[in-house]
């Protein structure tokens, strides 16, 4: 590759990231070395390779950013060659990820895409922590939720206050036929995807004595076949798969069955698919603005040469195009980004947790009622003491007499605590004074 | 406008902080702590948690002790998905009972268990849901048809089938378990 074609090539990007101008950011420095820091440091993780995927890894990889990791868990159907312009038809049943990355970085040289066939739960915190930047276009609310989680406990306090080297900036783009949105979260600093849940428009579900008596509509015959039927003949002894042609085939026959019981018109295949899947239609157009807002945004983030989307871009291009940005709000109680854990203090290693409990009680800044406490120990849930619940205090009673080092808490651990007095469980965290974490190394 | 990262860094695979990793709970953990901490349960309703550890899993029993049904012992299962408060619980009816509002496959048709659930109701709000169903079954939206039919044209004989098929016993062609406390 002549040193000309690399000049020619990032000509344009020069032109903004060498020079200075009214819209910069005033920390904003022109240097040669930004555009070299987005090829050769800047690492991205895009989170899904469907149809923003595509778009996102396409702008992403001719904007300069050369080290992309893509995820995602998905295989090529047939159905997404339309608007996944990295896929062709013999690759039908090869996994997305692989195949986007082998597209890109034969396409474009010098952008090294990093392929995980896998689910983003799949992977742990220290996979996250190498990201500077994560770009989700997801269609999922589970996993948008998932990853916003993860990219918060990644987040380090001192003192309560945030670290501002442990925030991984989250571009979240999702749309939904012709409509779209677009955002920049920075975890512990904006609105988290926790924040604005409610924005989210609820499943569609109908009454179940309509579906299961009144059927009016073919959507409430899917239903039917989908939550009463299937359960109770269970005719391929799993849960529905979606992507199985089997399984979609019976709950068509099925529900056709009971369409024409009750006369119902327009049941077709397809909507069979649609129902059970869950299926948005996709417009290519949408996708493709809302990865564009999205690059951008990453850009801007990764070079600093402009301030930042604040911090929700809406798009409707149904009829013209409708564009609005505002700022979401962060919600002062919510249960992914308020939970800043509180420090409570140890000072003695054989401190029994009825004493932890006690100290939750009296504590003139907590006086608490009833607290049930909860912690994460090796990996895996524990509910410590619950007086609450008469099952939960039975099996939990001994726990009582146990010193919290026993019950696997050591200096730094974390536990939950639901109480009445506050409106949401809150996070402590254990802080073992000096003199006994040195014993605790012995 | 903060500076999140100066251009010469690099991250570093793997690096863990000094204070070592923990699990963060997931925000629908934490809201099911809650929820399971503050059940303020009327006396005719307990729970069972066959694994302290797992809230997320667990059983409601029900004993009227009016209505209809007194004296009956009903189990409902209860599933807390990864989405909650998103998206409601799942709840079933383990035990066979003839009414309305349930089917024989267990099947409860209560609005806030489906489209009117909203994030803000609780577990609590559930069982008060269900311990109502008991006290007033509602044979305007039936889920057993033939009981709804039965409760609407002559409330003494559906009295009779509900108190046969507590005991234990035939009603139609459909045998019911004895499910008396």
């Amino acid at each position: 590759m002549g040193s000309d074609y690399a000049h020619r090539k990032w000509c344009h990007l020069r032109k903004v990231l060498e020079r200075s101008g009214p819209f910069c950011r005033p920390d904003f420095e022109p240097s040669p070395n930004t555009l070299q820091f987005l090829s050769e440091n800047c690492k991205l993780l895009v989170i899904g390779a469907g149809g923003l995927g595509c778009e996102l890894l396409k702008d992403l990889a001719l904007m300069g950013f050369g080290q992309i990791h893509l995820i995602d868990m998905d295989t090529i159907e047939l159905s997404n060659l339309n608007r996944q312009f990295l896929f062709r038809q013999k690759d039908i049943g090869a996994s997305k990820a692989e195949i986007a990355a082998k597209f890109i970085n034969t396409r474009i040289p010098g952008c090294h895409v990093i392929p995980h066939f896998c689910k983003i739960q799949d992977k742990d915190e220290a996979f996250y922590r190498q990201f500077h930047i994560v770009i989700s276009g997801l269609d999922s609310i589970v996993a948008r939720r998932w990853i916003n989680g993860m990219l918060i406990s990644l987040l380090n306090y001192e003192d309560g206050e945030l670290d501002q080297s442990s925030v991984i900036p989250m571009i979240d783009g999702g749309t939904e036929g012709f409509k779209g949105n677009a955002r920049v979260i920075l975890p512990g600093l904006t609105a988290c995807i926790e924040c604005t849940l409610d924005l989210y428009p609820p499943q569609v579900t109908y009454p179940l004595c309509t579906i299961a008596n009144t059927p009016r509509l073919p959507e409430h015959c899917i239903e039917y076949v989908k939550v009463m039927q299937w359960p109770k003949e269970n005719p391929f002894d799993c849960p529905i798969d979606g992507d199985d042609p089997q399984h979609i085939n019976w709950i068509y026959e099925k529900s056709n069955e009971r369409a024409v019981q009750f006369s119902i018109q327009g049941l077709t295949y397809r909507l069979v698919q649609g129902v059970v899947k869950n299926i948005i239609p996709a417009v290519a157009s949408t996708n493709a603005v809302i990865a564009a807002s999205c690059s951008t945004e990453v850009f801007k983030l990764a070079t600093s040469c402009c301030s930042s989307l604040n911090n929700y871009m809406v798009l409707n291009d149904l009829d013209g195009i409708y564009t609005y940005t505002y700022e979401a709000e962060k919600k002062e109680d919510c249960l992914a980004c308020s939970q800043i854990p509180r420090e409570i203090q140890i000072s003695n290693s054989t401190l029994k947790l009825k004493d932890l409990l006690a100290i939750l009680c009296e504590r003139v800044d907590l006086q608490m009622k009833n607290p049930g406490i909860t912690a994460n120990v090796n990996g895996k849930n524990k509910t410590l003491y619950m007086q609450t619940v008469a099952s939960i205090e039975e099996k939990t009673r001994e726990n009582l007499n146990r010193s919290l080092v026993e019950l696997g808490l050591r200096n730094g651990s974390e536990i939950m605590v639901a109480d009445s007095t506050t409106p949401n469980t809150v996070v402590m965290k254990l802080k073992f004074s000096t003199s006994t974490t040195d014993i605790d190394m012995l | 406008m903060i500076k999140l990262f100066s251009l010469k860094q690099a991250k570093k695979d793997g690096e863990s902080p000094r204070t070592g990793t923990q699990k963060k709970a997931s925000a629908a953990q934490l809201r099911i702590t809650k929820d399971i901490n503050e059940l303020n349960l009327p006396k005719t309703c307990g729970t069972e948690f066959p694994d302290p550890d797992d809230l997320l899993t667990f059983k409601l029993i029900i004993c009227p002790d009016e209505g209809f049904y007194k004296g009956g012992r009903f189990v409902f299962s209860f599933k807390v998905g990864p989405n909650y408060p998103h998206e409601p619980p799942k709840v079933k009816c383990e035990t066979q009972v003839y009414h309305p509002n349930i089917d024989l496959e267990g099947n409860v048709c209560l609005n806030i268990l489906r489209e009117d659930w909203k994030p803000v109701l609780t577990i609590n709000s559930i069982v008060y849901g269900l311990q109502y169903l008991f006290l007033e079954p509602n044979p305007e939206d039936p889920l057993n048809k033939d009981a709804a039919e039965v409760l609407q044209n002559n409330r003494r004989v559906f009295e009779q089938n509900v108190v046969k098929a507590m005991r234990g016993g035939y009603v139609g062609s459909f045998y019911f378990e004895r499910c008396l406390k």
